[in-house]
């Protein structure tokens, strides 16, 4: 993965320095409470319902073992021995008090970490696909992309000040598991037919109160002008975004104001004054990057051999069978799978660990993948590079830390945001629904029965859950003071993204479960063969699961 | 004597900014807005003091800038702090149009903002008068490193490293 060098320690560690004494002039009273506001959140600080919130950056979602180590003393020292996965491939801290939060960064730079455009109205983490370096559908790994958008994104001196905040993905892959098509800019790196390398940018996607999928407007820009070509695209949006309306302000509304075609004219003209000037990319400095993500040191393994041996474990035990088949991924390279370690077992809040698993989690990646590891947009962790012939071993030791539940991808797999528990926006709780859920449901062979099923879970319509691209989505709802929860269906983020439609009106939460439950039955017994639920869906459309799930008790 | 930040030093600003109800030209030099600018257009051709104008972030520069070019001075108001808009224009100024004068911050800006503003190409910040302005520029010195081309530097990092 990248490593700092001299100038990014320094920048890192000069930032660190500014916020010390941006905070120690707050708290002696020299900074007024709005002018701070956007000096903490740019550091990734919020003040919550309870307590400030610490959000730290995991660039694209990479995190070394050293890293992790490193999380689970801080979350020990300086808070209540947990941290949470966020679905920007982020991780927060629930509990820090604001005068440590300078210490906290201090000992983040130490190990090549920070919280800089974590929150705010300026460029955020980029995120990418989990398995990107090892998907078998990869056209190129998009990690060295990913980084030098990092350093071009980081303190930008002309965008922290954007309209609205502003989320770049990139897919280097032929499937889609970054959602590139619901950010502010989505990039697909593509191949021209001369075979050279370059993107299809994408813009104005977006979730939030106006989900919006994103429309192309550059089908191909060489490579080497990624650079200046962002910088187009974020002038015309700073200088012309709407700042009257904090919820018209995102780029997905000028674009669709001024249609794609016009916004695409717009940063062309932009774009031809900068073009081929000095943020044009070298070749020295892809070369550069890309050194930092070469292919892990691989044992030469017989294939064949290796799945008939592990087939073979499989079959003597039924519990490490599902988990082969639930949460591990075959990979690029023959003998060696993908991990996902759930972070979702039932009663525990969705993406939340302690420092303790923290440590098992370093353990696992130093013992069995190359000391790397990922989190996922999903709210999990994955080990990208592990040897076949480790699996069964791998796997007691996970179970053993409760990060072994075989649910990846199920209904219990869920995205969920912090919700009314912790977030002062949220309208209603999230936690105890998807809780309530994962209780529900906790039939195994139901719930692989079901197969693959996204069930997102937002607690109001900022979606931090992601409902909107759920195939079911739960929105938490204020009415008159009581919570409750609006169910969408159809929805996915895929490259045929969709957004999910309203299923009618609000559920109480006593009535939540039983609801899902009712979808979940018009759908086994409408499906055909081992046709998912969102097929299924998209066949027969909304009308009978409205029928059901509406029907006067009998 | 009013003080001003400027090429990181604090010197007296003996420029007036002219009333926006303002019938006639004070004597010196004097800062006005576009459309003051535009009204006063003949006076200020015997006008013996320096002249300079302030525009607006939302300004389409592109549709006015050629006379602006030949000023000594050019202000960019910030409404408020999170209004951002300014550091594109003065980017524009620096690199598009080559305008080498004074670009000066007037408005709501805030000290943390200091060091970017810079980046950006303002060389000049015009406070409130209490504002102690040697302490607040020793927020111009928050960063010695920088990954991106601006204003104050025409090379990326990666061009440099």
């Amino acid at each position: 993965m990248y490593r700092y060098d001299n100038y990014d320690h320094k920048i890192v560690n000069e930032r660190v320095e500014q916020f010390r004494d941006q905070t120690q002039r707050y708290l002696a009273g020299e900074i007024a409470d709005e002018e701070f506001l956007p000096l903490r959140l740019q550091n990734g600080l919020y003040v919550q319902r309870l307590a400030p919130m610490l959000r730290i950056a995991v660039p694209y979602g990479m995190l070394s073992s050293a890293q992790v180590r490193k999380l689970a003393h801080i979350s020990r020292v300086y808070d209540k021995g947990y941290v949470h996965f966020t679905t920007r491939q982020n991780i927060q801290l629930n509990w820090p008090a604001l005068e440590e939060v300078p210490d906290i960064l201090a000992e983040l730079a130490e190990v090549e970490m920070h919280a800089i455009q974590t929150s705010g109205n300026c460029i955020r983490n980029t995120t990418t696909d989990q398995f990107a370096g090892v998907a078998k559908d990869e056209i190129e790994d998009p990690r060295p992309w990913c980084e030098l958008i990092r350093q071009w994104s980081t303190l930008h001196p002309e965008f922290a000040f954007l309209p609205r905040k502003f989320k770049i993905a990139v897919c280097g892959s032929n499937e889609d598991r970054a959602a590139f098509l619901l950010h502010d800019i989505g990039l697909q790196l593509v191949k021209n037919d001369n075979g050279e390398l370059g993107f299809e940018v994408f813009v104005g996607g977006g979730l939030g109160r106006t989900p919006i999928i994103g429309s192309s407007i550059r089908k191909f820009l060489p490579k080497q002008h990624l650079l200046s070509y962002l910088d187009a695209i974020l002038r015309v949006y700073n200088r012309f975004g709407n700042r009257d309306n904090k919820y018209k302000a995102r780029i997905k509304i000028l674009v669709k104001a001024w249609t794609p075609e016009v916004f695409a004219q717009r940063v062309e003209k932009e774009w031809e004054n900068i073009k081929d000037g000095p943020s044009t990319l070298t070749d020295s400095e892809f070369a550069r990057v890309k050194s930092f993500f070469p292919l892990p040191e691989y044992k030469v393994i017989d294939g064949a051999g290796s799945a008939k041996k592990l087939a073979a474990t499989a079959d003597s035990n039924t519990a490490f069978s599902r988990w082969l088949d639930r949460n591990t991924e075959l990979q690029k390279q023959s003998g060696y799978r993908s991990v996902t370690l759930s972070l979702k077992p039932a009663g525990v809040a969705p993406g939340d660990v302690t420092d303790k698993q923290l440590e098992t989690i370093a353990d696992l990646a130093d013992r069995y993948s190359f000391g790397e590891l990922r989190a996922t947009h999903n709210q999990n962790v994955v080990l990208t590079d592990v040897n076949e012939s480790d699996l069964f071993e791998l796997w007691q030791q996970a179970k053993d830390s409760g990060l072994a539940t075989p649910n990846i991808g199920t209904i219990n797999d869920m995205i969920c945001c912090p919700g009314g528990d912790y977030c002062s926006l949220a309208n209603a709780k999230s936690i105890p629904v998807a809780e309530a859920i994962q209780r529900k449901f906790s039939d195994l062979d139901y719930v692989y029965d079901l197969g693959d099923l996204e069930l997102n879970i937002s607690g109001c319509m900022n979606a931090c859950g992601h409902h909107h691209i759920g195939h079911i989505g739960i929105l938490g709802v204020d009415k008159k003071g009581k919570e409750w929860y609006q169910i969408q269906l159809g929805g996915s983020a895929n490259k045929n993204a969709s957004l999910g439609k309203v299923l009618g009106p609000s559920l109480s939460r006593d009535q939540i479960t039983d609801g899902i439950e009712k979808l979940l039955d018009v759908y086994v017994e409408n499906r055909i063969a081992d046709e998912s639920f969102l097929n299924t869906y998209q066949r027969i459309g909304i009308e009978k699961f409205k029928e059901r799930v509406y029907a006067p008790a009998t | 004597m009013p003080q001003l930040l400027k090429d990181k030093r604090v010197i007296d600003d003996a420029w007036t900014l002219l009333d926006t109800d303002s019938q006639s030209l004070p004597d010196g030099d004097i800062l006005l807005t576009y459309s003051q600018w535009q009204t006063f257009s003949e006076q200020l051709e015997s006008h013996s003091g320096q002249i300079g104008v302030v525009i607006e972030g939302n300004t389409e520069i592109e549709d006015i800038i050629e006379p602006l070019l030949k000023l000594p001075l050019i202000a960019i108001n910030f409404p408020k702090f999170a209004d951002g808009r300014g550091f594109s224009l003065a980017t524009l100024l620096r690199e598009r149009y080559n305008f080498n004068g004074e670009i000066r911050a007037v408005g709501g800006f805030i000290r943390d903002q200091l060091y970017l503003l810079s980046r950006c190409g303002f060389n000049a910040f015009k406070f409130s008068e209490d504002t102690d302005l040697s302490e607040v520029a020793k927020s111009l010195e928050d960063f010695s490193e920088t990954y991106q081309v601006s204003a104050d530097q025409e090379k990326p990092l990666f061009r440099r490293r």
